[in-house]
């Protein structure tokens, strides 16, 4: 099916082609040291949004290189208008470098350094005017007409519940697939909660090194947990999803693997790695919610669709997060962080088709400009996969 | 009394179906999927989401439901009781059953 021309939204094109459904100035902090003064720099500009985290200094290796990519894919994010990179001066991971990935994309991209810049204050006081200016300059850029084909919208479920595999992620890929139809990418991600499904998503593969891949990515995460010598069941399903009825990691990765459609699998990417196909992807991360997140939005995801049976308050700094609830008690006893219901499947009033119709009204709107509840509360969740020890 | 408890059963060969509402001790549900059709008498409260057996399963048979493994019976189970976590087991990222070198 070839929809591509009959959906648009308003978005904000970019220097690199690329299509942004907000315009932020991202003050991006490469180390642990430098969020605070970061934090304290969105408090005094407007128009700015940042992140806390605990990464970016003694790491080696592909550890290094996860959490290296992750930043640069924030910032290169198409939401973002552009990014101070703020650092502290002697971390492993170094503004300069990050900024110097960044600047290929075309938009503005500045540095500073605390040490550089005679302390958190001086630091505070440099970032504070470059982002004034940065801010005034995005707000002068005007949303334009964009095709869907552009957007890329990825896919999670967070604090599931029985009702997850029979409402809310079938519901989503429903939507999967018309994001898909209209020739735009859904990244299915979460590989943990994929386990017990992989045979059913290595079918749909358009080729045998995608298949192959599936199983490798599988084999690679269940192995971790066996390393340890420990039940997988000790902390997937959570203790909230037992409570909801999920009995088993596999009862919960077949009702996971439903918000994937029914589309072809076109590859499966690395964490926080942009698709380089449109169409269903798959990226490897694990089942932490913030940790997926994080890597999907780095991957490019400008709208991230979220199913809750349990409730989370979730969001992202730069990426509207619509979630949505796989039952209508949790949408009336968390309606301030709930956006949509699929509940209502549940109960018989409404087919899945017609949840999944609502949620892709909903996308174009959040596209172009409605704001999610997440984004209202200020959820501004970041969290990186570390793949390696800190030393 | 006769209430029509909802439930779903989402494959013809599950062995378990899901309550849509609770339904407690000793209901008559009637449980249908395609060409079967279940009278059953529930044996434990089984609260909303949570499953219960359709059929019997023996100890060490694999649990079917959405027509995909999700685990094993610990125990022998009978159709109407409970199936969670007391009486299931995953299959899959067990660690525990591995034997270290």
């Amino acid at each position: 099916m070839n929809l591509n021309n009959e959906k648009k939204f308003w978005g904000y094109r970019r220097s690199d082609g690329r299509v942004g459904v907000r315009n932020h100035v991202l003050i991006l902090p490469t180390i642990t040291c430098a969020t605070q003064a970061a934090k304290q720099i969105t408090e005094m500009v407007q128009g700015t949004v940042s992140f806390v985290h605990q990464h970016g200094c003694a790491q080696v290796g592909i550890d290094y290189d996860q959490t290296f990519r992750t930043y640069v894919g924030m910032g290169a994010n198409p939401n973002v208008y552009g990014v101070i990179v703020l650092g502290l001066g002697c971390e492993t991971h170094q503004a300069r470098s990050v900024a110097g990935e960044l600047k290929k994309t075309g938009k503005p991209v500045e540095v500073v350094s605390i040490q550089d810049h005679g302390g958190t204050l001086g630091a505070i006081a440099e970032g504070s005017k470059i982002a004034a200016k940065m801010v005034q300059d995005a707000s002068a850029q005007m949303r334009e007409l964009c095709d869907f084909t552009e957007l890329i919208i990825g896919t999670e479920c967070g604090g599931s519940d029985a009702c997850s595999g029979l409402s809310a992620n079938p519901a989503v890929g429903v939507v999967s697939d018309m994001v898909v139809d209209h020739g735009g990418t859904a990244i299915l991600a979460e590989t943990t909660e994929l386990i017990g499904a992989e045979h059913l998503l290595a079918r749909r593969a358009v080729d045998d090194r995608t298949s192959k891949k599936v199983y490798e990515v599988i084999g690679a995460m269940e192995n971790r947990a066996i390393k340890m010598g420990v039940d997988i069941r000790t902390g997937n399903p959570s203790p909230g999803n037992i409570k909801g009825g999920l009995s088993s990691l596999e009862e919960k990765s077949l009702g996971a693997s439903t918000k994937s459609g029914s589309s072809p699998l076109q590859e499966v990417i690395d964490y926080a790695e942009t698709p380089s196909k449109k169409g269903l992807v798959w990226m490897d991360t694990p089942g932490h919610d913030i940790e997926q997140l994080t890597g999907m939005v780095a991957g490019g995801a400008q709208i991230v669709l979220f199913t809750t049976g349990r409730g989370t308050p979730t969001g992202s700094p730069i990426a509207p997060v619509i979630k949505i609830s796989t039952n209508t008690g949790l949408f009336e006893k968390m309606a301030d962080n709930i956006d949509l219901n699929a509940g209502t499947i549940i109960e018989g009033k409404e087919s899945i088709e017609s949840v999944g119709q609502n949620i892709f009204d909903e996308i174009e709107m959040v596209a172009s400009g409605k704001l999610t509840k997440s984004e209202i509360l200020k959820q501004c969740d970041f969290g990186i996969w570390r793949i390696g020890p800190t030393f | 009394m006769n209430i029509a408890f909802r439930t779903v059963m989402m494959k013809a060969e599950d062995k378990v179906a899901v309550a849509l509402m609770s339904i407690p001790e000793g209901s008559q549900v009637q449980v249908t999927c395609q060409n079967k059709s279940f009278c059953i008498e529930i044996k434990q409260d089984i609260e909303f989401g949570h499953k219960f057996a359709v059929e019997s399963i023996s100890q060490g048979e694999d649990i079917i439901k959405y027509g995909e493994v999700i685990g094993s019976a610990t125990v022998d189970i009978e159709p109407g009781e409970h199936v969670h976590v007391h009486n299931l087991e995953g299959k899959r990222g067990r660690g525990d059953k591995v034997e270290f070198k």
